[in-house]
């Protein structure tokens, strides 16, 4: 098993005729067909105004509800501008679609905060906004990660962060561990899924045996995420907090890393996390080691 | 993007929220015209810079001039103006470089009865805006949540409703008000959120709000910052933006899509992807080094960006190396390695250079790099290129 990411998956992509929208619902489809030869995975995408049109083989549809009537599919990728972005997670939330996975990155803060109002209460989950998606190894690729560095396995893989969820899992590889789900759950203040969603499914879910966890400097859902590992999650965590030598009051990249008022530190996210029996890697280099250790010390 | 008091105090008397009478002045004369203009017996002399601290603050051309300044007349209005004017004021926000001013503001004493404190934020809890109050005003509100959290009001409002009219008056009887201050507190609370909300910002804070012994409720001082994701949709506040406040390489980043943030080590570092970035400063300060910047390149690392990125990096005198952390995904590295030596030609780098690549095609980039015939030191993995990079730097 794995989570949120299954054979039963049908992917469409909002904004599939945009540069990064068509290149990426190719590279999604060329993985899908590589690891499920036969399977219709990918199944088309939107663009308003292009409805009837064809491009690279996707059916492109004017509106999320009729490509899910037309295609049967349960999951949206979005790659729409940041103007427009927030109105593309509501129109996918309205017509059902059950998992929605956000890359774009710049949405406003209050835009997100007006998708998170809608959204309370429905069924569908957001993973993101500005995020490099969510795979799992040998099933399906919903994002820009490089395919080929995720392997199948067993670490569930939770970061805020792109190329360091990259390097994160390169490391893995390096010492035979793969991943049975990875996802970027994004850099923004405000954000669809949760660390703690995602450990109570890495928790229930019988293939992942241990679970890495990568943060960063700003806010306190790292501390969050320790205090539920102490409560409810009984196999091995590792951890990395990316940050340490940020200068408070500075924005790094992302619009949330950014230690505030002395608080959302590195080192206060460090000794929450280690409070809670979590492996946590000093160096950027030690994910993969941590991740063996916390394995290790279970024995 | 922050803007300054003045400027604030401008948006919010436009929003209808009461703000001292006021006279901006940027020469001496205008500082004096500025007090007789205001007709009252004291008035406040006030140094514009964007940090915070500017009372206790002193300039480095005039060490005993403060920031702020009480005068009771046009002619200490003008002295003041004079030793504030075009001098570098230094505050406990400021760093030892400080900030030039260049703009006064005079403003009207204020019969204070009662200081708050109340702002602003995105609450990333709840997911939407928040007012935090405080009776404690005029403090530091971070000294003030540390040692008396009692004292901190939180009330998290709707970001299509706004502040409701019943969430005002809570907060303001909780902050102790009585009489017509709770109908004042409650119409500015509202007036406070609903700017908040209507030019999208990510802060607003008032410290402290004046209670008057008549019951009013007046802004003594404001900060207000604004969503860069969404000034798209404000382009009115966009001449508020005031360059001379910025890193001038920050800005220069801005323009090419890279994200750079000056600090006050002597390694450069150029890294794809921001969670990156942060971890290999972190790793450069692991290995014994002091990293010099953050700087994200992003995804699609072009040679144009790379050799910006480089300039960027050189251009602070503090640099004696740099390490490149690329880990190439859907961007292969060796269009990576291309951008990167075209980029090395185009600015003639002196000092010693660690490149560390992975990903996609990495083994064509290191011989490409291998083969370039350039003084570039190729690391391993992260520790390795982290260690030669801290070495380097002792060579």
């Amino acid at each position: 098993m794995s989570i949120l990411v299954d054979k039963n998956t049908r992917i469409i992509c909002q904004g599939i005729t945009g540069k990064s929208g068509l290149f990426h619902s190719q590279q999604c489809r060329a993985y899908a067909k590589e690891h499920r030869p036969g399977e219709n995975v990918f199944v088309g995408g939107c663009t308003p105004g292009k409805g009837g049109t064809e491009i690279d083989g996707f059916p492109v549809f004017n509106t999320v509800e009729e490509a899910v009537q037309k295609t049967g599919a349960n999951c949206s990728l979005i790659f729409v501008p940041p103007p427009f972005a927030a109105d593309a997670i509501l129109e996918a939330n309205d017509a059902g679609i059950g998992l929605i996975v956000c890359i774009t990155e710049g949405i406003p803060v209050l835009d997100m905060a007006r998708v998170h109002r809608a959204m309370v209460g429905s069924k569908s989950r957001l993973i993101g906004p500005n995020c490099p998606g969510i795979i799992t190894p040998g099933v399906a690729k919903i994002g820009i990660m490089p395919g080929y560095i995720h392997k199948p396995g067993s670490v569930g893989l939770i970061s805020k962060s792109g190329t360091l969820t990259y390097e994160a899992a390169w490391q893995l590889g390096n010492v035979n561990l793969g991943q049975s789900t990875a996802i970027g759950i994004g850099g923004d203040p405000i954000i669809g899924t949760t660390y703690i969603d995602l450990l109570e499914m890495f928790q229930a879910d019988p293939q992942t045996e241990s679970i890495l966890l990568i943060g960063e400097i700003g806010g306190n859902a790292e501390v969050q995420a320790a205090e539920y590992i102490k409560a409810h999650v009984t196999k091995p965590c590792a951890a990395f907090i990316a940050g340490a030598t940020a200068p408070p009051g500075k924005r790094m990249g992302h619009a949330g890393a950014i230690i505030s008022g002395g608080s959302g530190t590195a080192a206060e996210k460090q000794a929450a996390l280690e409070a809670a029996g979590v492996e946590v890697a000093k160096s950027p280099a030690d994910m993969g080691a941590a991740v063996q250790r916390a394995i290790a010390k279970r024995k | 993007m922050k803007i300054h008091e003045y400027q604030a105090k401008q948006l919010l008397a436009a929003a209808g929220v009461k703000v001292p009478r006021n006279v901006v002045a940027t020469t001496p004369d205008e500082a004096a015209a500025g007090f007789t203009q205001l007709a009252g017996e004291l008035a406040v002399v006030k140094s514009q810079i964007h940090a915070g601290g500017r009372g206790k603050g002193r300039f480095k051309e005039q060490p005993n001039q403060p920031g702020v300044v009480l005068v009771r007349s046009a002619d200490t209005a003008r002295e003041n103006a004079e030793k504030m004017l075009g001098n570098t004021l230094v505050t406990i926000q400021t760093g030892d470089e400080g900030k030039q001013v260049s703009v006064v503001l005079i403003e009207e004493g204020l019969k204070i009865a009662k200081e708050l404190y109340v702002g602003v934020v995105v609450d990333r809890e709840t997911g939407g805006p928040m007012l935090i109050a405080s009776s404690e005003g005029g403090m530091n509100i971070e000294d003030v949540a540390h040692n008396t959290p009692e004292k901190i009001i939180h009330e998290a409002f709707d970001v299509e409703a706004g502040l409701l009219g019943y969430q005002a008056r809570n907060v303001a009887y909780r902050l102790g008000l009585d009489g017509v201050a709770v109908r004042n507190a409650e119409k500015l609370l509202k007036q406070l959120c609903q700017f908040f909300i209507d030019k999208d910002c990510s802060m607003v804070e008032i410290n402290p709000l004046v209670v008057t012994a008549d019951g009013d409720l007046v802004v003594g001082d404001a900060k207000v910052t604004f969503d860069d994701n969404a000034l798209f949709r404000h382009q009115d506040l966009l001449p508020l933006r005031d360059l001379n406040e910025e890193e001038p390489n920050e800005v220069a980043a801005q323009k090419f899509g890279l994200s750079y943030v000056k600090l006050e080590g002597n390694l450069g570092c150029l890294v794809n992807g921001a969670g990156l970035a942060m971890s290999t400063m972190d790793i450069i300060k692991y290995h014994g080094g002091a990293p010099a910047n953050f700087l994200d390149v992003g995804g699609g690392a072009n040679v144009e960006q790379v050799t910006e990125a480089f300039r960027i990096i050189l251009a602070d005198p503090n640099v004696k190396g740099i390490l490149v952390n690329i880990f190439g995904g859907i961007m292969k590295c060796d269009t990576i390695v291309t951008a990167l030596l075209s980029a090395y030609d185009n600015i003639g780098i002196k000092v010693p250079l660690v490149v560390r690549l992975e990903g996609t095609n990495v083994e064509l980039a290191r011989k490409m790099l291998a083969e370039s015939g350039k003084k570039i030191t190729i690391g391993t993995d992260l520790t390795d290129a982290a260690k030669k990079a801290v070495a380097s730097l002792g060579a």
